[in-house]
């Protein structure tokens, strides 16, 4: 890797865990001597990530796998339990004022279900202009004006300014979604599952605006998705996550062309293939197990085809096996 | 392989409003074989859903079957009454849905509910009723199955709810499995294990089945044959190969162009313009008209009828040529 400039989202052992609070019976019960059962879900176990400007990082996995949370990590919408939080090289938890101001408006969200995003009882005008107003970012008199054109960047008519989130369909909604993130002018978008509730047509629309704005406005991504297809059409960078952890990060060519982890192999085995007809299938066994109880060592071990005693016992590292390919297997140490 | 299970002509679908009644699905032909695997495909609204229900008379109030023939094995569904209809679903024709939990009763046991579809249908005793059971789960790969009959539905995980619905599909060894979308809210490798299970068990017993769902990607590698729907018609059928690899009508080729993974990463995915119309305000002729690269006038006053060639048919004025195939 060339020496370069700092990323705008900088990942340092990452650990984000949800711990189950003992509610009031537990605790006079624990008063009366019973033990609380605490139980401790490890969503995203240790992830060093760094994105760099205008660039699309893929990040796949599956349901569980904590890919979800990290992106609300990077957002700043759940706070890390352990390990840092860089934003164009300064801590985010060190942010204040302006700064403070310049990392949640930069870095915005979009979300899987825009129904759920977007509320019911606010027309659209009212939802776009909400941060607007809220941060005092332009004088009222401007408002209507700014909502227009995010509106029509998105491709929408301004004839939506008006509408309820019911009177607009799924494909119009999600573009809702990404107007109000544009409002704020941020340089950085998360975007968890933008397109999996969308119809192939639809899809292929939204994921045409998505590159359309990276390329008017300069954004970075943080692609989140279980849709290898998606991901490998839209991202310069693959991240693939399973358990909390990344298991493989490089290139996008990369990854398709000479995954290394034998999860990687797994996932994109089982895509669906237009060009594969009548295939045989032969899946990987298991399921993801529960982030409850992660299994030992390598948390892929119970389900990986090439299993080695090592890889009960310990977790492999993410090494560098080629130049910018990062994997995490004991079968490159083997 | 050859013999014909299931004919289907002009089926019609309609939801009764205080506007009228807006068919959902609107004149639908095909007929299946025994052991073939359709693909049902279509986006959301496109009747292939409805469709599937229809077939089983499936459908509540406001919707009805308002024309058409389901033959079945040389019966006609429609002219069966609802004790007629009960005998066979669940036993020679089963359905799949998206959501197990819809299927699953959450307050019985999983052994319970599936000795249930055996003793409905048949004289069983409950010993052997639990052995089939047992066998049902171990043949869609549920480990430690004898115990796992005294589970509740919410003890598993969502692939495993939709594997122990295939095994209930299964245990009466229908002719026909009618699947709605079972694979759409499972990941890629649980899917994968869905997928293979469903193609044994076809495999092995002769059983036909009608795949609805959206995924091409599917389709093009489980099905023998496909059917594309758009509002409430299919626009375009035939074997999967030819289909897929030479569209003929342009709603299949926009759907097709639209995938990423066809197009080079990076490029601007071809898109359809647009999005399809609600059922209440369908354009006349064909519906796919204000979409369509290709319309012509004519495509306004009437809706195309269907054009066969060979095993494969299509609805379309204005086809895409042989020739000019980018797939």
């Amino acid at each position: 890797m060339k020496t370069e400039e700092t990323p705008v989202i900088e990942l340092r052992n990452v650990h984000k865990r949800f711990e189950h609070r003992p509610d009031l019976a537990q605790r006079i019960l624990a008063l009366a001597g019973r033990p609380i059962d605490r139980r401790t879900v490890y969503a995203v176990n240790g992830v060093d990530l760094a994105i760099r400007r205008g660039e699309v990082l893929g990040l796949v996995g599956e349901s569980g796998c904590g890919k979800s949370t990290l992106g609300r990590v990077v957002a700043g919408l759940h706070h890390q339990t352990e390990g840092e939080v860089l934003f164009k090289g300064q801590h985010a938890d060190q942010l204040r004022g302006a700064e403070r101001l310049a990392y949640i408006l930069g870095v915005q969200m979009i979300f899987q279900d825009p129904q759920a995003s977007l509320n019911p009882r606010q027309r659209v005008r009212q939802i776009l202009s909400e941060a607007l107003k809220v941060h005092k970012l332009s004088p009222r008199a401007e408002i209507p004006a700014r909502v227009d054109r995010a509106l029509s960047e998105v491709g929408l008519d301004s004839e939506y300014r008006e509408r309820f989130s019911h009177q607009i369909s799924g494909g119009q909604r999600q573009r809702i979604g990404i107007a109000r993130a544009l409002m704020v002018s941020p340089s950085f978008m998360v975007c968890d599952e933008p397109v999996a509730a969308l119809d192939v047509s639809i899809q292929a629309q939204i994921i045409n605006l998505f590159m359309d704005l990276r390329e008017q406005h300069g954004f970075t991504y943080l692609f989140i998705s279980h849709d290898l297809g998606v991901v490998r059409h839209i991202s310069d960078r693959v991240a693939i996550m399973y358990l909390g952890k990344i298991v493989e990060i490089s290139t996008a060519a990369e990854i398709f062309a000479r995954a290394n982890h034998p999860y990687t192999q797994a996932l994109l085995a089982e895509v669906p293939d237009i060009a594969r007809r009548g295939r045989t299938f032969i899946p990987i066994k298991g399921e993801i197990p529960s982030p409850l109880a992660p299994p030992s060592g390598c948390t892929f071990h119970p389900r990986c085809p090439h299993v080695m005693p090592v890889c009960k016992e310990q977790a492999p590292p993410l090494d560098l096996i080629a130049p910018g390919h990062w994997s995490a297997c004991h079968l490159n140490h083997a | 392989m050859t013999e014909e299970l299931l004919k289907v002509r002009g089926l019609r679908t309609a939801f009764h409003t205080e506007a009228g009644a807006w068919p959902a699905v609107d004149g639908v032909d095909f007929t299946l074989r025994r052991g073939e695997i359709l693909g049902l495909v279509g986006e959301s609204g496109s009747g292939k859903s409805v469709t599937g229900f229809s077939l089983v008379g499936l459908i509540d109030a406001p919707g009805e079957v308002v024309a058409g023939e389901v033959i079945f094995d040389g019966t006609d569904l429609r002219q069966l009454d609802e004790e007629g209809l009960r005998q066979l679903r669940g036993n020679r024709i089963a359905m799949i849905f998206q959501d197990p939990l819809m299927t699953l009763n959450p307050v019985l046991r999983i052994g319970e509910q599936m000795m249930e579809a055996i003793q409905t249908h048949a004289k069983v005793s409950n010993a052997e009723a639990r052995t089939r059971c047992r066998e049902a789960l171990e043949k869609v790969g549920i480990a430690s199955a004898e115990s796992r009959l005294d589970s509740y539905p919410h003890e598993f995980s969502g692939g495993m709810r939709q594997r122990v619905a295939i095994a209930i599909a299964m245990l009466n060894n229908p002719d026909l499995i009618i699947a709605d979308e079972p694979t759409t809210a499972l990941d890629v490798t649980i899917q994968g294990q869905i997928l293979y299970r469903m193609q044994e068990v076809c495999r092995t017993l002769n059983t036909a089945l009608i795949w609805i769902t959206h995924d091409l990607g599917v389709v093009a590698e489980l099905a023998d044959r496909v059917a594309v729907m758009y509002a409430g018609r299919i626009v375009e059928t035939g074997p999967v190969s030819e289909i897929l690899s030479a569209p003929r009508h342009p709603y299949t080729q926009g759907l097709l162009q639209s995938m990423p993974g066809i197009a080079q990463p990076g490029a601007r995915l071809q898109q359809i313009k647009g999005m399809a119309p609600s059922l209440t305000k369908r354009p006349s002729g064909c519906a796919f008209r204000p979409r369509c690269p290709n319309a012509i006038a004519r495509c306004a006053e009437q809706a195309p009828d269907i054009t066969t060639e060979g095993s494969r048919s299509y609805r379309c004025y204005v086809p895409i040529a042989r020739e000019s195939v980018p797939v």
